[in-house]
């Protein structure tokens, strides 16, 4: 493949005809309404902003980003969890971003989501043969329920569980073995795409490990495609093949795993993997380190240009008017930035180096929380300073 | 409160030369389904300027042992025994009201959520106030401008508009500075920061951490870092302790747990994280099983169950004798029946090369 010329912000890098998955400029834009009778819409949290990848049979895709970047609602859009905006989700051949919710019911053999808290995605009054059995009832009513317990416990022994276990309540299981059962409920219909949604985030290390290890056997065992989302940056590259860097909506950088971990071209994964803390004291002190100012922007009134240029240590007067392009640096390596430059993580000889991104105290003020609308605040200031005063 | 002396400490034992000392605490909590013992024999100094990093994972026993520091439990039904000594002074044995002196002034504390630690319905600025006027016995305007000094430190723009905001116009990483400001707005002598980044992105998570550096070297304060992450301990801490089932299990200088660790547990943790830093390896190396239920300890080593190195010892003394904690080389204990020797061997020949 080769460069993409494109000048369109959407530009399609990478684009696999034959690939399991094809997301193109997929849009999710949460509307916010004012008013009680008559609402009318006052602005749009621009959740997903124009996603654009690819998902072969048998590979794991991470999405790593930090909260607020969209990396789960992408996820949820792609299961039809969420309806999209805009844009197209092409699965197995099929189109299905319009399809509709009996239209999903058949494809949901083929699409499964394991979600990040083990604690609330799995229904506390259902015994886990009930949970982990439900996808063999809902799906072919011709099954005994002899036979759907002898598939749930062969299923439970699978994903490490005792299947004696078969009548207990999830509350009698730990947060590791909760995460077990989400996993075998997710691959009892031997789906070919799994969106694992913060799979281990809930999890202490050492039970993380079991779980990532779980999942990467069963890729193995029944040829799974994943959509691993996480913010984990270490767990992400330990088990994807390709690796999309998302910020504030958009992806900043899509590469294979190697690339983007010993070669990333983007600052912000720069900045990402120079802020990962590494168990190793005196390496700590000697790479480079890149801290960047303040937080993510509000996705609701997104930074002109490139979304990133708030924040970024190498912002120019370019990136604030011009939005990047998402194009093709190196066959399977595509990136949306107006200055990219290779830079080495983890560079022992870097002698500590730190370079901080310059943001005037103005700029860092307009900068709102993820979760708070300007006009909403605005409004909840003053209704509370006419109660209080 | 139900603080019970146990018999040795009925002895009164010297005042130590470290800032803060803790001998031997132990933190247990009656239920009806038997002792929850979080806490068992947990010892340690900090001494000023330094930072103590206390590593584990959840129902270790890493924040039941910060809040005992701060006296969190008195008044509730936990049983606290053992030594706390603060510059001179005696922790444990002082009333609730006693306590209340020492608390936010002597001692202060940053927690995990700064979302839920901050009162929705004050300002930001009045809790600092407040926090500094309960100390200090100064006007409101004084307290105010302290306030936005603090808030002006720790890197909050526009501090003078921004110490009347409420905590919900604040996002993740400014909560947490504010939390920072009010914990440090009675120059602390011994900052206990829980698990102070865990809530934060990873970019923000550096920010802080810088920021507790900065200010440690300015203010020379003991700090006691509780996190599950070994990368932060790595980054921050001076010393480590190392905590499993309530115990300590490793602890010594940060140097010697990361590139010298000595303890089975400690090796597993190691092997368990996926490493940004070291080439990719093709399967993690979990360690096997579950955490203990702290009400039905294992007999001997609490790690024994899930420990794939216990085959080493002769016998069954694993599961039958609790290990002391032993100084392994100067200023690095560790709890475990292999032989020392031959730990330095197995971490040397058959743990390191595979991490």
């Amino acid at each position: 493949m080769t460069v993409a010329p494109s000048t369109e912000p959407s530009g399609a890098p990478t684009l696999r005809d034959d690939a399991l998955l094809q997301v193109r400029d997929l849009k999710k834009h949460f509307p916010i309404t004012q008013g009680i009778l008559f609402q009318k819409q006052v602005g749009a949290v621009q959740a997903v902003d124009g996603v654009t990848f690819d998902v072969a049979e048998r590979e794991t895709l991470g999405l790593v980003g930090e909260s607020g970047c969209g990396k789960s609602t992408a996820g949820r859009t792609i299961t039809k969890l969420i309806e999209p905006t805009s844009g197209s989700i092409v699965f197995d051949g099929k189109e299905i971003s319009g399809y509709s919710r009996s239209q999903m019911q058949a494809l949901r053999n083929d699409i499964q989501i394991i979600f990040q808290d083990p604690y609330s995605s799995l229904n506390p009054r259902h015994p886990i043969g009930t949970i982990v059995g439900a996808p063999f009832r809902i799906t072919d009513s011709s099954l005994t329920d002899k036979e759907i317990k002898s598939k749930v416990q062969s299923l439970l022994e699978r994903v490490g569980l005792n299947p004696e276990h078969y009548n207990r309540y999830p509350h009698e299981f730990s947060g590791g073995q909760r995460q077990r059962i989400g996993v075998a409920r997710a691959v009892a219909l031997r789906p070919k795409l799994i969106v694992c949604d913060e799979p281990v985030s809930a999890l202490d290390v050492s039970i993380q490990a079991q779980v990532v290890n779980l999942l990467e056997d069963l890729q193995e065992e029944f040829g799974i495609a994943y959509i691993f989302v996480a913010h984990d940056l270490s767990v992400v590259r330990h088990i994807s093949d390709r690796v999309a860097v998302m910020y504030l909506g958009k992806i900043m950088e899509l590469a294979d795993r190697d690339t983007l971990y010993s070669k990333p071209l983007h600052p912000y994964t720069h900045a990402l993997l120079s802020a990962v803390p590494i168990p190793d004291p005196d390496n700590q002190n000697r790479r480079e380190r890149i801290l960047l100012t303040g937080d993510l922007p509000s996705p609701i009134n997104p930074p002109s240009g490139c979304v990133f240029h708030t924040r970024c240590f190498k912002a120019q007067e370019r990136c604030k008017l011009e939005v990047p392009a998402f194009r093709e640096v190196a066959p399977g390596h595509a990136i949306a930035c107006h200055f990219p430059e290779e830079r080495k993580p983890f560079d022992p000889n870097a002698e500590g180096r730190v370079i901080r991104s310059t943001m005037s105290a103005e700029e860092q003020d307009q900068q709102l929380p993820v979760d708070a609308h300007p006009d909403l605040v605005q409004q909840a200031h003053q209704d509370d300073r006419s109660q209080f005063r | 409160m139900t603080s019970t002396l146990d018999s040795s400490s009925s002895v009164v034992s010297p005042p130590p030369s470290s800032f803060l000392e803790v001998r031997d605490l132990k933190v247990a909590w009656p239920t009806d389904d038997g002792l929850v013992k979080s806490v068992d024999g947990l010892s340690f100094s900090v001494e000023r300027g330094k930072t103590l990093g206390i590593v584990g994972e959840s129902g270790s026993g890493k924040s039941v042992t910060s809040q005992a520091i701060l006296g969190l439990q008195k008044g509730t039904r936990a049983q606290v025994s053992g030594e706390i000594w603060l510059d001179g002074d005696e922790l444990v044995s002082k009333t609730a009201d006693e306590m209340r002196v020492y608390r936010g002034n002597k001692v202060a504390m940053i927690f995990q959520d700064p979302l839920s630690s901050l009162h929705p319905f004050y300002r930001v600025g009045e809790q600092i106030v407040e926090a500094y006027r309960v100390h200090n016995d100064v006007s409101k305007d004084v307290a105010r401008k302290r306030a936005i000094e603090m808030l002006d430190r720790v890197g909050i723009p526009n501090p003078d508009r921004r110490v009347d905001d409420y905590p919900h116009q604040f996002s993740g990483g400014m909560r947490q500075r504010a939390m920072i400001a009010m914990a440090l707005v009675n120059d602390p002598q011994l900052l206990i920061a829980d698990e102070p980044t865990t809530a934060l992105d990873v970019t923000v998570q550096a920010q802080i951490l810088d920021l507790m550096r900065d200010l440690q070297k300015e203010f020379h304060s003991a700090i006691i870092l509780i996190t599950h992450d070994l990368g932060v301990v790595a980054e921050i801490a001076d010393d480590v302790v190392v905590m499993y089932g309530g115990r300590c299990v490793e602890a010594g200088a940060v140097r010697d747990v990361f590139y010298n660790p000595q303890m089975p547990y400690t090796w597993g943790l190691l092997g368990s994280m996926p490493r940004l830093d070291r080439d990719r390896k093709g399967r993690l190396d979990p360690i096997p099983g579950n955490p203990p239920s702290l009400i039905n300890l294992p007999k001997g080593c609490v790690f024994a169950p899930r420990c794939v190195q216990k085959h080493r010892v002769p016998g069954d003394a694993c599961a039958t004798v609790r290990p002391d904690l032993l100084e392994a080389d100067p200023g690095h204990s560790v709890r475990c029946h292999i032989p020392a020797d031959e730990r330095r061997r197995i971490w040397a020949e058959e743990i390191k090369p595979v991490l």
